[in-house]
């Protein structure tokens, strides 16, 4: 690492997150002097005031520039789609975990400004308006979460068209479709021109915000003494005034060209996921080889470059986040993930030289953001899978590893095109996407250890004292296995059609009220529909439920059907009475549930066959089902941090598990009821039907004894390669010790570089919840011995 | 690791008494190439004072304890037909004479504190748990291990075994102590690929002392099995105060470079064993040892090198 990079990174790694309520004053300013124009032109106008006159931050000795916020973890907010409250800020401010500092200027600008005018109009509040009674009282029992409840749809990943055309190619792309429009024919023809326009306004304002930085390099270079950084400064200067208008001429230029793009994709909303170069060693690969070839760039040039961009995305902590979204996603991650590796259009093997470097890049940065992951397809290399392996085993939880050839195998069933699913990836935690031409929205978390809770006390909750869903019958009465199932299958039913009844409200309400034409150019075919991003605009429309904790909710089926019905060592009204009074004076019949229970996890087909019911329903009940926009609903298995949240609002369940602990995460086991060892771990995850789902996610926790030795890693490398024969989606590791996580909770002040992977990300270990940690220990360690 | 299905009582009603298996230990990856599903045998004719598994030497099935999960519901007490035990947290010892083994307090523990280990098993089920994690020997070129106790003990169990895997084109390794009927090593030899043989020392009365048994058919079995078969890697337990001295290290340099050998390895010793002990109450023959240090284990893999062996140190025994 150069001492260049070395600085940045423990910069970037020094500094505090703060909230900065720049953007929020500018919107307010804005709005309050709105020009009367049509809903796509507006916010592209409100874009440009943006764009033309937040802050520009250079910090000295960078080679990539551009900053979200007025300097780097200055976060901005984002009004129109959450307004906090000054409660909200001394929260944000005063929290334990993921806080962010609010200074006395940024206060009163809230109080005084932003609240007063945002109060009643963020989408926020409109959406609490619109939304039924059903579906709040289960949001608030803690059946679902709602992503778009504080943060706007997103969820998506750019392709190579902004590095070959640039924003101005796409431009006359605009021009083309808006020469083209006719009004006597076409009865869409007036809209369709408006969202046309918004979309050439947004990228003017992406464009202007990069010639700002150029004018602004350029006064630093004048001013530089020292020549080598003059020169650099020329160079940045020279770039940022050519892309991301036009298309990239060097490996450098290319990088820049993606972050001002980036810039304006997380500036325009605050996108979920916020925004990914998804295959970057695909997109770099043509500008590194021909640069390579002319001796213009050198190896460790690019891997520095990379590692200024790197550092770019560590500086930008995700929006702050309030309430239920705080709980299900308590992090500063913003969930940029980074591909590498896969296949290419035509199916071929797509690792390459950029590949490696960027491998080394991981493994030297080691930084939270960006997160990482390799795609392996069967045609990979195995020095591909080594390089990762060896990263890997150092454990702080970077990359992940998927299984390109299921991910092309689900992206077809979903109904892509082969190419398109070919260049396309994972993003976020594990969820599939064409890449630049899907729009596949995650709506929520949905709590299934709940509605078996739900099922005990015949559609009652008795946390928020509620009947949130249908009477089934008082479980004490059945009399067969089959009668809780029937019973469980109709509650599950109900709150799935709660659920999406909610989502098509706000995928309306989106579509209608926020659209976000810069997304919509670099989206394909936004431009040729002429319709938004967030009216259906894209080529593939996508909306993904994610079920938590299928194996909690196995287990307790397996529990009740086991222990009840097959056995007959507890009768219903004795197992109901005991998983209400959450097993306090019933010990011996919980211990009887925790260790004499077939479980999940342990290649028991007698257990594995509940997950596997899970998932069909999940997959009848869900996959097909039509939004407003034209949107296809699919199911995927991830938890970021919601199985804790969604723990703390379950009470206890059937498989023994107390009230208030978090129930399992991804598809993986519920904690420590995998006994058997990781190959039978991947023989039950491997028993679902990976191919009927937008992907899933499968935790595995390795004390670092058990890789040591070339032996260990080629053991890693070959659990790996038979989960994905067994078609399974993903798999990560953590690869650390109970004793050193134990310690790093007793002293955080000594471990705070610990990373560990949490879900479908690393985050740091001291950063997350003390009972996060707890469950991070309990994962059971997979020690050999 | 003990497999929960395997303690399932699910388990308990398999009749024909063929093998006797202690358990079976998934993603074994240190008892031979690749990823491997390691079979514990019950029983051992050696008495090491450092053995890390005594609940192996025994063939018949034993209780092993595990005080600290025991919640005194009395689940165990009430069902012993025999009166025989108590809770597993009092620490008391099970009336030999009444006690058949039968399962029934395990089964009505509900913590698992009170574990019987030891199961009878038949060909046909052990194979099919082998075959269980097949997808990963193929992915590995890994296999299955026979381990124990001494897998050699159950001659005729092994063989079947052996020649089962041979036929289903599973890579088989045998972990021997060499203490055996040199006739059925030599059958099993015929369809194992490979041995994991233990040497301890080579001074007979030493190991007389510390195994309880003579090491001259041992000795004499590794010669007979190393004429016949082509992959054998032996294994020396590194154990300071036992086996350390030089004289010993060099004998055992001059008995083995007469041999046609893949690898020596050296194996330190490791107190992890130490647990069990307390859960058998049984005395810990070596409380005071301590693993060899890492000069020590240079040293001796040094003194092994110069008798042009090709020796690895570390790794688990």
């Amino acid at each position: 690492m150069t001492e260049r990079v070395t600085r940045l990174r423990q910069q970037s790694l020094d500094r505090k997150p703060t909230l900065s309520s720049e953007r929020a004053e500018l919107m307010t300013a804005f709005y309050r002097e709105a020009p009367a124009a049509p809903l796509p032109i507006l916010r592209a106008l409100s874009f440009q005031y943006l764009m033309d006159r937040k802050a520009l931050y250079i910090e000295p000795g960078e080679l990539i520039v551009g900053e979200r916020g007025p300097a780097p973890k200055a976060t901005p907010t984002y009004p129109e789609l959450c307004c906090h409250t000054l409660e909200d800020l001394d929260i944000l401010d005063s929290r334990e975990k993921i806080s962010f500092a609010i200074d006395q200027q940024a206060r009163d600008a809230y109080r005084d400004d932003v609240i007063p005018y945002w109060r009643e109009r963020s989408m926020r509040h409109r959406m609490f308006g619109e939304l039924p009674d059903a579906w709040k009282h289960a949001y608030e029992a803690g059946i679902f979460t709602e992503f778009m409840e504080q943060r706007a749809p997103g969820h998506t990943v750019a392709d190579g068209k902004i590095y070959e055309k640039g924003l101005s190619g796409l431009q006359a792309g605009i021009d083309r479709e808006l020469a083209a429009l006719d009004d006597l024919h076409d009865l869409d023809a007036y809209d369709k021109r408006q969202q046309l326009k918004g979309m050439r306004l947004a990228a003017d304002a992406v464009i202007r915000f990069a010639r700002r930085h150029a004018e602004q390099v350029a006064r630093l270079a004048a001013a530089e003494a020292d020549p080598v950084r003059k020169a650099e400064l020329e160079q940045i200067a020279a770039s940022c005034a050519w892309v991301p208008e036009h298309p990239a001429r060097t490996f450098w230029e290319a990088l820049q060209a993606y972050w001002f793009v980036h810039l304006g994709v997380i500036t325009e909303l605050n996108t979920w996921d916020s925004f990914c170069p998804g295959r970057l060693d695909q997109h770099l690969y043509p500008y590194y080889k021909r640069e390579i070839e002319a001796g213009t760039l050198t190896r460790e040039r690019a891997k520095e470059l990379l590692q200024c961009f790197w550092v770019k995305f560590n500086n930008q902590p995700a929006p702050p986040k309030v309430g239920v979204t705080a709980a299900e996603s308590g992090t500063y991650t913003d969930f940029s993930n980074i591909c590498n590796g896969g296949l290419k259009a035509d199916g071929s093997d797509g690792v390459n030289d950029v590949t490696y470097l960027v491998l080394e890049v991981i493994d030297e940065m080691r930084l939270l953001q960006p997160s990482s992951n390799i795609q392996l397809s069967k045609k990979s290399p195995d020095r591909f899978l080594e390089k990762a392996c060896e990263v890997i085993r150092k454990g702080w939880g970077q990359p992940s590893i998927f299984n390109a050839d299921m991910v092309v195998a689900e992206l077809v069933r979903q109904g892509k095109s082969v190419e398109d699913a070919r260049c396309g990836g994972t993003s976020g935690c594990i969820e599939v996407g064409a890449f630049g031409k899907e729009s596949y929205i995650l709506t929520g978390y949905f709590n299934l250890p709940k509605v078996i809770e739900v099922t005990l006390n015949d559609g009652y909750d008795p946390r928020t004292e509620r009947q949130i869903g249908p009477k089934t019958g008082d479980p004490a009465t059945f009399e067969s296995f089959e009668q809780f199932l029937e019973a469980f299958r109709r509650q599950l039913q109900h709150f799935i059609d709660v659920k999406i009844a909610g989502s098509h409200i706000i995928e309306r309400m989106y579509a209608t009220l926020m659209p976000a034409p810069f997304l919509s150019i670099i989206t394909d075919d936004c431009i040729k529909n002429a319709r938004d991003y967030n009216a259906g605009g894209a080529r593939y429309n996508t909306r993904y439920i994610m079920p938590v904790g299928p194996g909690t909710a196995a287990d307790s089926l397996s529990a009740i059907k086991y222990h009840v019905f097959d056995h007959g060592h507890v009768t219903m009204p004795a197992l109901v009475k005991a998983v209400r009074d959450n097993f306090i004076g019933h010990e011996s019949l919980r211990q009887l549930l925790v260790n004499k229970t077939p479980k999940y996890g342990n290649d028991d087909e007698y257990a594995d066959a509940f997950v596997s019911l899970l998932c069909d329903w999940l997959f009848t009940q869900i996959d097909g089902r039509r939004g407003p926009t034209g949107s296809v609903y699919h199911v995927n298995y991830l938890s970021t941090t919601c199985h804790v949240y969604f723990g703390s609002v379950c009470g206890a369940t059937p498989d023994g598990r107390h009230a208030c602990v978090p129930v399992s995460d991804g598809i993986s086991p519920a904690q420590g009821a995998d006994r058997c060892g990781p190959t039978a771990v991947i023989k039950s995850a491997s028993r679902m039907d990976h191919a009927r789902s937008g992907g899933t996610l499968l935790n595995q926790k390795f004390t670092p004894a058990l890789l040591e030795g070339a032996e260990g890693l080629d053991q890693l490398a070959h659990l790996v390669r038979a989960y994905f024969k067994l078609d399974g989606h993903h798999i990560q590791f953590n690869v650390v010790t109970g004793d050193t996580l134990r310690a790093a909770q007793k002293e955080p002040e000594k471990h705070r570089d610990l990373i560990v992977r949490v879900a479908g990300y690393s985050d740091y270990f001291c950063d997350l919840t003390k009972g996060l940690q707890d469950e991070i220990i309990e994962r059971t360690e997979q020690k050999e011995f | 690791m003990t497999c929960a299905t395997w303690t399932d009582p699910a388990f308990l009603g398999i009749p024909v008494a063929e093998g006797r298996i202690l358990r079976i230990e998934r993603f074994a990856i240190h008892d031979g190439p690749g990823i491997r599903t390691t079979v514990f045998l019950k029983g051992c004719p050696l008495r090491c004072a450092w053995c890390h598994s005594p609940e192996s030497q025994l063939l018949q099935p034993e209780f092993m304890p595990k005080p600290e999960r025991c919640i005194r519901c009395l689940g165990c007490t009430t069902a012993c037909p025999h009166h025989a035990v108590q809770p597993a947290a009092d620490k008391g010892p099970i009336a030999p004479d009444a006690c058949d083994t039968c399962g029934a307090c395990t089964q009505a523990c509900p913590t698992g504190a009170r574990e019987l280990v030891g199961r009878t098993m038949s060909v046909d089920a052990l194979m099919a748990e082998i075959e269980r994690d097949r997808i990963f020997y193929d992915e590995s070129e890994g296999g299955v291990t026979f381990s124990g106790g001494e897998p050699l003990m159950q001659p005729a169990f092994l063989l079947d075994m052996v020649r089962s895997c041979r036929a289903s084109a599973i890579h088989v390794a045998v972990d021997t102590c060499g203490h055996a009927d040199t006739g059925a090593l030599l059958e099993v030899a015929r369809d194992a690929d490979l041995f994991l043989f233990d040497l301890k020392m080579m001074d007979e009365e030493r190991h007389l002392a510390y195994t309880g048994s003579s090491n001259v058919r041992i000795l004499q079995n590794l010669e007979r099995l190393a004429a016949v078969h082509s992959n054998i890697l032996v294994r020396f337990p590194l154990i300071p105060g036992v086996n350390d001295d030089d004289k010993n290290v060099r004998e055992t340099g001059a008995f083995l470079s007469a041999l046609r050998l893949t690898r020596v390895d050296v194996l330190p010793y490791h107190r992890a064993g130490m647990a069990k002990y307390d859960r058998l109450q049984r005395p810990y023959p070596l409380a005071d040892t301590q693993p060899p240090t890492a000069d020590l284990q240079a040293h001796v893999v040094r003194l092994l090198e110069e008798y042009g062996l090709i020796v690895r140190p570390g790794g688990s025994s």
